[in-house]
């Protein structure tokens, strides 16, 4: 009588289950491994060469250090914070505070979104060309850093606003008729209420941006050049970064310029984590911020925020329960 | 009498100087500042936003302006022919020049759907790990982990794909997959020769693993949105894992999924400097699927520097670097498509 004719499907489910567990850890593995070999590849190869006079050395024909490629990663990185973070910010502030798509019943968010996005996917490449055929050429800039932070610049602020917008969409309701009822004027609690407490995570977004631009190399190579040095002047003589001594470092005659690409790569590495660290780091504070705005009764955005997000109650007092 | 206060506060108390009772000139000028900043955040936000789009129209009427030379001389040729050739005079241009660009077409969505096949189904298997199985304690870390790999230079994970990664598959990987493959029509891609790890599937892989991330972090997202009652409601009927997953928690962020893998699939047809490194830069439809290849983008990036002296040869760049452009405009357009759809991502698509 116990023999029920469920008993065989029952091994076949439980064994169902086993396998799709195995396969899901198994493709978590399948990515992991790779990007810990990665990582452990890059340090070990840099490792047991480096001199830590890569840092304040110029690069030479034969060898040398990387003192001005680093510089000129971190200029381009600072011109596309100025550049990129003042209009992409503005941009983020316009879709999401101004752009109310109405017009198109919510659905279709209007062609000046959709430009953004569709120029957060445009190759980078392609957007090289076009800057060294309209900047290097056109307009006789020759290969140097103008065109090479303008380029730079246009790739980046797709994702600068798109951050800016979606921080900015996630302050709560609350916060807005806050500002209203005290009797602020629209633009001042814009910018004392609302962009304040959305803040943090637009600076995340800044962050992510400066870790995609430090890190090209493709858009580069015909605006920027590549020099040994660093020149002087914004346009007319072409300037140094880091990723073009990773990619013809490698395959160069040169013995010790395959040390270098391991150490630009290692540089590289290094500063893309301190990056994402540093974004860590403010968006850990912005849990804090949000919990406290949990407390006082908040609006509909809130709540559809990531569980993860909103995890910890502690050291709130008179938190409502979940 | 019912006066309203507001309106006896505005008579001056002694009408004697004009300037009585109102604000100094520089509380004035602060006080029109603050009424009208508003509009000042509106016009500068205004400028900031055409941006993108100007920039948009502008990349593409440069390329369209300086290909328009060659359009009609390359012809339709330049879509299916397989010919790739600057000339009699090698790399300086010439007469015999032929422009096919089937080939460089052909690599770059042909690398493109390898990375697609093995990066979807990787990070679907890796995001269900990370948010159904596993504690918060593990789960971030190797989520931070994921992150860090989105944000690693591609160039790094090209020098890695080319000196460490591409020839460890092609001593270890690639033979053992060729001795079991039989000779049948779609198999028999697949069988040797092997290559030196330069090559399609190579690229495929390290592009699976660019695009990996940007899957996994938006899968993962639209997971831990899913609520958890209607997957609770199917474990409670006798569901198995498998089940619940592939019925109620995939069916729920479908739309989603299709939107962040079409946005990957925008990020490899446009990835330029691992395929450069990892490809082998060969003009020619690889015989088998291990064997040197190349994509437009690559294309750009290592032939621009030999041409820039040839009118001919930059301008039919620029015809290649349009059909990429309307290639990935084209995709963005579709996954945007796809994701509005349903009004909004994590809505189950169909009503499933």
């Amino acid at each position: 009588m116990t023999s029920l004719s469920a008993a065989p499907a029952t091994t076949r489910r439980r064994i169902s289950t086993q396998v799709w567990r195995g396969c899901t850890y198994l493709a978590l593995a399948l990515l992991m491994a790779p990007a810990a070999w990665l990582l452990i590849n890059v340090v070990a190869k840099a490792w047991p060469h480096w001199q830590w006079s890569v840092l304040w050395t110029q690069l030479t024909p034969t060898g040398g250090g990387l003192r001005d490629q680093i510089l000129g990663t971190l200029i381009l990185m600072l011109g596309v914070f100025i550049i990129a973070g003042t209009i992409g910010v503005f941009a983020g502030i316009h879709l999401a505070e101004f752009a109310r798509p109405r017009r198109f019943s919510g659905r279709v968010s209007g062609p000046l979104r959709t430009a953004s996005d569709v120029l957060s996917g445009f190759p980078s490449i392609v957007l090289g060309y076009v800057g060294y055929v309209a900047l290097v050429v056109g307009l006789g800039w020759k290969l140097s850093l103008l065109p090479a932070l303008i380029i730079l610049s246009i790739m980046v602020i797709p994702y600068i606003a798109k951050n800016t917008e979606t921080s900015l969409r996630q302050v709560p309701t609350g916060y807005r008729e806050g500002a209203e009822a005290l009797g602020m004027s629209a633009g001042y609690g814009l910018r004392k209420v609302v962009l304040k407490s959305a803040l943090p995570g637009i600076v995340t977004g800044l962050l992510l941006a400066l870790a995609i631009a430090c890190g090209e190399t493709a858009p580069l190579i015909y605006t920027a050049g590549f020099s040994n040095t660093l020149p002087h002047s914004l346009t007319g003589s072409q300037f140094p970064y880091l990723t073009y001594m990773v990619f013809t470092g490698f395959n160069s005659p040169e013995v010790q310029y395959h040390y270098l690409a391991y150490d630009a790569a290692l540089i590289l590495v290094v500063i893309v984590m301190l990056l994402l660290v540093a974004s860590r780091i403010v968006v850990s504070r912005t849990q804090r911020h949000s919990e406290s705005s949990r407390a006082s009764g908040v609006g509909r955005r809130w709540r559809r925020r990531r569980p993860d997000q909103d995890e910890p109650l502690l050291g709130v007092a008179g938190a409502p329960p979940r | 009498m019912a006066t309203v206060g507001g309106v006896a506060g505005n008579v001056p108390a002694t009408p004697h100087s004009e300037s009585f009772g109102k604000p100094p000139p520089w509380k004035r000028a602060a006080n029109f500042a603050r009424r009208n900043e508003e509009k000042g955040w509106r016009s500068v936000g205004w400028v900031a936003v055409l941006l993108p789009l100007a920039a948009l129209i502008f990349a593409i009427t440069v390329l369209a302006v300086k290909a328009s030379p060659v359009i009609g001389h390359n012809g339709s040729y330049f879509l299916y022919g397989r010919t790739w050739t600057y000339g009699n005079q090698g790399y300086g241009g010439g007469p015999g020049a032929r422009f096919g660009a089937w080939a460089i077409i052909w690599g770059t969505i042909a690398s493109s759907v390898i990375a697609i096949v093995i990066a979807l189904p990787l990070s679907i298997g890796a995001a269900f790990a990370l948010t159904e199985r596993m504690p918060t304690w593990i789960s971030r870390p190797l989520g931070f982990t994921i992150e860090i790999l989105a944000g690693i230079p591609s160039v790094v994970i090209g020098l890695w794909g080319i000196l460490a990664f591409a020839p460890w598959l092609a001593t270890n990987v690639y033979p053992h997959i060729a001795n079991v493959m039989p000779d049948v029509p779609v198999l028999r891609y697949f069988r040797s020769p092997t290559g030196t790890g330069e090559g399609l599937l190579s690229a495929g892989i390290v592009l699976a693993l660019m695009i990996v991330p940007i899957i996994t972090s938006t899968t993962r997202d639209l997971f831990s949105q899913v609520p958890p009652l209607p997957k609770e409601g199917a474990s409670a009927l006798g569901m198995t894992d498998w089940e619940v997953a592939n019925k109620v928690t995939l069916p729920w962020v479908r739309s989603g999924i299709i939107g962040a893998t079409v946005l990957g699939l925008g990020r490899a047809l446009g990835e330029t400097i691992a395929i450069a490194m990892i490809g082998g830069a060969a003009l020619r439809i690889p015989s088998t699927i291990y064997l040197p290849f190349t994509t437009i983008a690559a294309t750009i990036l290592t032939q621009l520097d030999g041409q820039l002296a040839n009118p001919q040869g930059v301008s039919t760049l620029a015809e290649l670097a349009l059909v990429l452009a309307v290639i990935s405009v084209a995709v963005n357009l579709v996954a945007r498509w796809i994701v509005n759809r349903t009004g909004r991502v994590g809505a189950p698509l169909g009503g499933a």
